[in-house]
């Protein structure tokens, strides 16, 4: 399977490209990390780059590190239907502490828009 | 002239719009008929991930719900209605759910009312919650006891309110 990993550095986007990895070991999947602005993210996209690149460095197939300019929903989601891949892979959902989910509006635009299977990763 | 709460608890029994008798009870007295409650709870009146479903993760759920401010509201042995506080010194979220079977029938603006008065009492400064702003019935209820929208994000809609002036 071609996985798109959307990476906008929060931990949870972190989160979900470490977990698209040990699931692509196994099954010999091909990643891809798309890095876009996340407006809830404190990081630079230099500080997110290093991050992703720590994670991957013990792994050794190659992946391709892409940036993602403009609006991060609708842009995340015209790269995943190029044709290129399989599925969307997104880190994203808050909880309150009362249990109520909250998704923020990139996921939620990801969501209702994309053409190829979204995995939502909490 | 005396100091006069807004939030005097509402009588805590009374008669709903078709007649039923309900009572409004601080604190999970009897949490299996809760747990019924949230068992039989329409699939399509649930929002956000609330109420969980299967018995383990609605325990659990309870759990921590417990842990804050709680009342239920009663119809004989039934719970038909659940609302909550939780939260620190001087921010509770909000959540109130009301069974299919009871719904536009007065219980809601009851029971919260109730919960408000109660966290009054308690010293509770500030409520706010997360709803669907499609939620209209819910938005209405909120906003008939004071709540107002502060902040609206994709398809959540997020309300506070101010208990002490």
């Amino acid at each position: 399977m071609r996985v798109l990993v959307g990476v906008g550095g929060t931990e949870r986007s972190f989160a979900a490209l470490e977990g698209t990895v040990e699931r692509a070991r196994q099954a010999d999947d091909a990643v891809t990390v798309a890095i876009f602005d996340d407006p809830s993210a404190t990081l630079t996209r230099g500080q997110v780059r290093d991050r992703v690149g720590t994670l991957l460095e013990d792994w050794d197939r190659q992946v391709e590190i892409r940036d993602v300019d403009g609006d991060p929903g609708s842009q995340l989601v015209e790269v995943a239907e190029s044709g290129e891949f399989d599925q969307l892979v997104l880190g994203n959902g808050n909880r309150t502490p009362m249990g109520k989910i909250q998704l923020d509006s990139i996921a939620q635009f990801v969501l209702f828009n994309s053409q190829v299977t979204v995995k939502l990763v909490r | 002239m005396t100091d006069r709460s807004p939030w005097t608890p509402p009588p805590r029994s009374f008669a709903d719009t078709t007649g039923r008798s309900i009572r409004i009870e601080r604190g999970i007295d009897d949490r299996a008929a809760l747990i019924g409650m949230y068992e039989s709870y329409a699939p399509h009146h649930r929002a956000q991930g609330l109420p969980p479903v299967g018995r383990e993760r609605i325990e659990d759920w309870l759990d921590t719900v417990a842990g804050g401010l709680n009342v239920v509201a009663w119809h004989g042995d039934r719970a038909v209605g659940h609302s909550a506080l939780l939260g620190n010194d001087d921010d509770h979220e909000l959540m109130i759910f009301i069974h299919q079977n009871y719904r536009l029938s007065g219980i809601g603006s009851r029971l919260i009312r109730s919960l408000l008065a109660d966290g009054y009492a308690e010293g509770v400064e500030t409520v706010w919650l997360c709803v669907r702003p499609s939620n209209t019935i819910a938005v209405s209820l909120y906003e008939s006891v004071g709540f107002e929208r502060s902040n609206e994000t994709g398809s959540d809609l997020e309300m506070t309110l101010s208990l002490q002036e």
